[in-house]
């Protein structure tokens, strides 16, 4: 790696005064960043350090949901009693992610603010409502994502925290990448009342809800009722890994996994 | 009383204690004052022609000591990185032997060929350096795959390797072939390839060069499957340095896989350049070097077509393999692809006739050698692929046909037509062994239980055989080879009665720190901790050729055995002499000289002070010490054999296969350690495995890019992609020609694995007409197998 100044701020004002130096970065986890400067592919001036931030720790039951800390570790989800009690399936998804080691660095907020396609919490914000907090206002999860490895967040904007809504039902249902644990196709389905939000990940250049999958789910929540229906190849994904046309099938595959799961 | 940690005891690992505590030592852990860091400017083209190297820049960054070139070897005139084997053309034309340079010269021919080394106070630097380094590339058409080189008009990787053919060779008897087929009741073919591989060895690959100046000794620190031949190949070939001059060590090395085999070129530049900067110079590969560089495993396009009577029994095999060589020969290329593998053609059967003709081409693609295995893996998924088609053929059990066709027992030693004459092998009873153990009968009730949970349910069968511990020497010189094909072990019992063991065979993951020295400790009726073994270092070996094709115990242990031999013989003197007998009176048992039928007796301890202190020696006829050395060569190859069974279940609607159990049944001969013989046996299948299901080197054929360079592409098998391996041996047929009876563990594995897998997954596809697939059997591939065969199912 290229060398760079190393700084780790105790307060989020402090983290927000450092940003704000030319080609400084956030550091969370590191799980991405950390091998893109080991392989000099970024060069950075600074790496703001967010793990001594108490502030941004922590996983609290809000409006009956939940409000993760963006510097909570993948591993914290996936072994906490509450998100466990709350929402299973969110820590479910923790513990799929990466493997131990990625799941014991890599953090929720470095996870989405990095927004991989191929990355599992981002269809999680989006089917369960989530807010995402930040130093300077709240974003719908809805409105987070914008693109491939795209957010809404503005330069230097720190996220703190993201708040999610307790479903009925749901469950999360990965086609993992053979090679890199990545979901290939990863489908998030959320009950909530009479609404079905489903969130798809690593088939597309981000997230996105199959809303016809939504609509047969609202009048069925079955996994029959997805039988023919289908997202459409049309810009999907492709690699060596996986076809457009067989993320489209793993779509349908996974989602009525999912609503098997959700029961 | 047998010795607890003699022969057959499953001693653990005591080398593992170092490994797991972090107290390895490896290339990379050596530090020595002044030491300096080179980093390689390598290609990002896999083919263009060099204009210029504007380095200028490069020397402004802080701590660069130097930038050194193609240029700048070729004035020291550093010669070509030389290759061991040499094989003739059917027309009896060597093969073509284009030089492959250190560091390029004029053109580059894969992506990573290195072009120069910066040299710099800290790694950090010279890889800044590096970047600066301008290199003025015209960039030429590219070859990236095997058939893209033979076909017509295509780019030239060598001028003087005309259709990018390194040789066209053939074994076999071709008109017996020939009639048999036109005799034959039924044809059984299939179109194959064996995808090329990286060998991903878990260290990667480094080497530290050091000159001192006052003695004009060379040392080359490098990881390094065999030392002795590196010394020799670098020392004669490459640098002109003369062996005493140089010494090769190869410390704890983490894995090789049969790519630390080769003399690779940074090893040069490290040496050669630790001498022009007058520091010792330390290189140590990233990962992504290791992807772009180490030698790769594989790459075979096959043909093959077996012919059979009217019962099913085999009259003639046909096999035409097109071999992919890379941009240059690597040091022991030209020989996998032939006599590693069309030797092996016979699998364990009585085929009468075979007729193998191998293609070698040069491609813009790393150089590939061998890779565990090396040939035989790629025998055996050839044949065991065939043969479950020529099963569908006949439509007979896939146990029958080959029970059929095995070379019965009875018949060893058995001749086969393609050069090699098996010593021993029970194959009907390694089939024997295994069907209980994957209860073979009731596999088509667990096929209907999968069917009812909308599951594919197949299994499949691999029975192989292997040739390992090359040799003998004037056979394998006949065949090609440029080395001779022994190995050397030194014996040296120390006054007090201890023993210092120096063997020629490396260890990196073998595990002969042990194996080696419970063969010592149960010939000489003594502890295991009084046994050292030493090996890795030319200064302190004797001589050796190192650790390759499952040789280590099979040429390496005999000619441990045959030291410990002289010294018995040695001791048996010195014995007679102290208790006043004749020495063949004197009986030996377990590191005890008796003199027969009294019970005066020495142990071996007390000869060995008597040998080093001899105050009372007729020192006319006997030398004090106790140190002997043997160099031994094989009168054969040992010939390891096995079947494997691999059950799994493939989820329809994704692709996924799933290994439900994997039985392993192998003939080793006998076996020293059964613990580390069952490691071995698992890490190899686990390779087997990834080959099968995960693991595919692609280049982009027309760039030559390399499109897998990282583990985010590369699938490696883990832990949990594998089932608890089931696992036996028997030792009914041992060796015949070696003193110890082991024929080799460390290929096993991956030998059978593959071959078990794919039949496997393609039993499970065959109700929808599948016949065969090209490996690795990804999720992708097999759901559009399935849904290509069945149209009138709605995708969904």
């Amino acid at each position: 790696m290229y060398a760079f100044t190393y700084q780790r701020p105790t307060t989020l004002a402090d983290a927000a005064a450092a940003i704000q130096a030319e080609d400084a970065k956030l550091l969370g986890g590191g799980q991405t960043l950390l091998p893109t400067l080991k392989q000099r592919l970024a060069r950075p001036t600074d790496l703001i350090d967010l793990g001594a931030i108490p502030e941004l720790k922590g996983i609290r039951e809000a409006d009956g949901g939940l409000e993760i800390g963006a510097f909570t570790r993948h591993a914290e989800v996936a072994h906490s009693d509450l998100v466990k009690r709350v929402i299973p399936a969110l820590s479910s998804l923790a513990e799929g992610i990466g493997d131990r080691q990625v799941r014991n660095m890599g953090t929720m907020g470095g996870s989405i603010a990095n927004a991989d396609p191929s990355a599992d919490y981002p269809s999680a914000v989006v089917a369960l409502k989530a807010t995402v907090t930040t130093d300077r206002r709240s974003i719908a999860g809805d409105d987070f994502f914008t693109g491939m490895f795209e957010t809404a967040l503005e330069p230097g904007e720190i996220i703190k925290s993201v708040r999610f809504s307790r479903p009925d039902k749901a469950a999360y249902a990965k086609f993992r990448n053979p090679a890199s644990r990545y979901a290939i196709v990863g489908v998030f389905v959320a009950k909530f009342g009479s609404e079905v939000r489903v969130a798809v990940t690593g088939a597309a250049g981000s997230v996105f809800r199959a809303e016809a999958f939504e609509t047969a789910l609202v009048a069925d929540f079955r996994a029959e009722a997805l039988n023919g229906l289908s997202v459409g190849s049309d810009g999907l994904n492709a690699d060596i890994h996986a076809s457009a046309d067989y993320r489209a099938h793993l779509v349908t595959v996974m989602a009525k996994r999912a609503v098997e799961a959700a029961g | 009383m047998a010795n607890p940690n003699g022969i057959g005891a499953s001693v653990r690992r005591r080398e593992d204690q170092r490994f797991l505590t972090g107290r390895g030592n490896y290339t990379d852990d050596f530090k020595r004052p002044n030491m300096t860091h080179a980093v390689h400017v390598r290609s990002p083209y896999a083919h263009a022609r060099i204009l210029g190297i504007d380095f200028t820049d490069a020397l402004a960054i802080p701590g660069v000591v130097a930038v050194l070139t193609g240029a700048d070897m070729e004035a020291d005139k550093v010669g070509s990185l030389p290759c061991g084997w040499q094989i003739h053309s059917k027309d009896g034309s060597p093969m073509k032997e284009p030089p492959h340079y250190p560091l390029a010269r004029d053109r580059v021919r894969y992506v990573g060929d290195a072009v120069a080394v910066v040299i710099a106070e800290t790694r950090e630097q010279a890889r800044d350096a590096a970047e600066m380094v301008v290199v003025d590339y015209e960039e030429l058409p590219a070859v990236g795959s095997s058939t893209r080189a033979i076909a017509g008009g295509a780019p030239l990787v060598h001028d003087d390797a005309p259709d990018n053919v390194c040789y066209d060779w053939h074994l076999g008897d071709q008109a017996a072939v020939d009639a048999a087929f036109a005799n034959a009741a039924h044809v059984a073919k299939i179109d194959l390839v064996n995808q090329r591989l990286v060998p991903n060895a878990m260290e990667p690959r480094a080497a530290m060069g050091e000159y001192d100046q006052s003695t004009g000794e060379y040392t080359l620190t490098t990881t390094s499957q065999n030392p002795h031949v590196t010394r020799l190949l670098m020392g004669a070939f490459v640098l002109g340095i003369p062996e005493h001059k140089l010494r090769v060590v190869a410390p704890d090395v983490g894995g090789g896989f049969g790519s630390k085999i080769f003399h690779y070129g940074e090893e040069a530049v490290v040496t050669w350049a630790a001498r022009k900067v007058g520091r010792p110079v330390k290189w140590t590969a990233d990962r992504s070097e290791s992807f772009l560089t180490d030698a790769h495993g594989r790459d075979h396009v096959s043909h093959a077509e077996l012919a059979m009577d009217a019962d099913g029994n085999f009259l003639a095999l046909r096999v035409s393999t097109l071999a992919n060589l890379g941009a240059y020969l690597s040091t022991f290329a030209p020989s996998i692809p032939t006599y590693l593998y069309a030797t092996l053609l016979a699998g364990q059967y009585k085929t009468p006739a075979i007729y193998a003709e191998v293609k070698a081409v040069f491609t813009n693609t790393a150089p590939v050698d061998a890779y565990r295995g090396a040939g035989r893996p790629e025998a055996c998924y050839l044949i065991e692929r065939l043969v479950d088609v020529a099963a569908g053929v006949m439509g007979m059990d896939k146990t029958e046909i080959r029970r059929r066709n095995f070379v019965p027992k009875e018949a060893m030693p058995y001749q086969t037509p393609v050069a090699l004459q098996y010593d021993t092998g029970d194959f009907a009873k390694n089939l024997d062994i295994a069907l209980p153990l994957v209860d073979y009968p009731g596999f088509q009730q667990r096929r209907a239980e999968s069917k009812a949970r909308g599951k594919l349910r197949g299994i499949g069968f691999a029975t192989y055989i292997e040739a390992c511990g090359i040799a003998p020497s004037n056979v394998a010189g006949a065949l090609g080879a440029r080395a001779g094909l022994y190995e050397c072990a030194e014996v040296r019992f120390h006054p007090t009665g201890s023993v210092t063991v120096f063997t020629g065979s490396h260890s990196h993951g073998q595990g002969h720190e042990t194996t080696f020295a419970q063969i010592v400790a149960e010939r000489f009726g003594i502890p295991i901790e009084n046994v050292e073994i030493v090996h890795g270092d030319t200064n302190k070996i004797p001589f050796g050729m190192g650790t390759y094709g499952s040789r280590s115990l099979a040429v390496g242990g005999s000619a441990l055995v045959k030291a410990m031999d002289k010294v018995e013989r040695k001791a048996k003197k010195i014995a007679a002499h102290m208790l006043e007998a004749a020495e063949t009176d004197i009986e030996v048992k377990d590191g005890r000289f008796t003199v027969a039928g009294t019970d005066k007796s020495l142990g071996i301890g007390e000869i060995a002070l008597q040998a080093y202190v001899p105050h009372n020696f007729p020192l006319d006829e006997l030398e004090p010490g106790l140190d002997e050395q043997a160099f031994y060569d094989p009168k054969n190859f040992t010939y390891p054999n096995g079947c494997h069974v691999c059950e799994l279940e493939i989820d329809p609607d994704t692709g996924v296969t799933t290994i439900v159990s994997f039985a392993a049944v192998d003939d080793f001969g006998n076996v020293i350690n059964p613990l580390i013989v069952e490691g071995q046996v698992h890490g190899g299948l686990v390779q087997g495995i990834g080959q099968a299901l995960y693991e595919n080197c692609v280049y982009d054929e027309e760039s030559g890019q390399l499109v897998t360079g990282s583990y985010m592409d590369y699938c490696m098998p883990r832990a949990d992609d594998v089932p608890s391996f089931t696992v036996r041996y028997h030792e009914d047929q041992p060796c015949t020609h070696n003193p110890l009876g082991v024929k080799g563990c460390g290929e096993a594995g991956t030998i059978g694995a593959a071959a078990a897998v794919m039949n496997a997954v393609v039993d499970a596809l065959s109700e929808y007409g599948v016949t065969h697939m090209d490996m690795p059997a990804t999720p992708e591939k097999v759901w559009r197998t399935i849904r290509d065969a069945t149209p009138a199912i709605a995708a969904e």
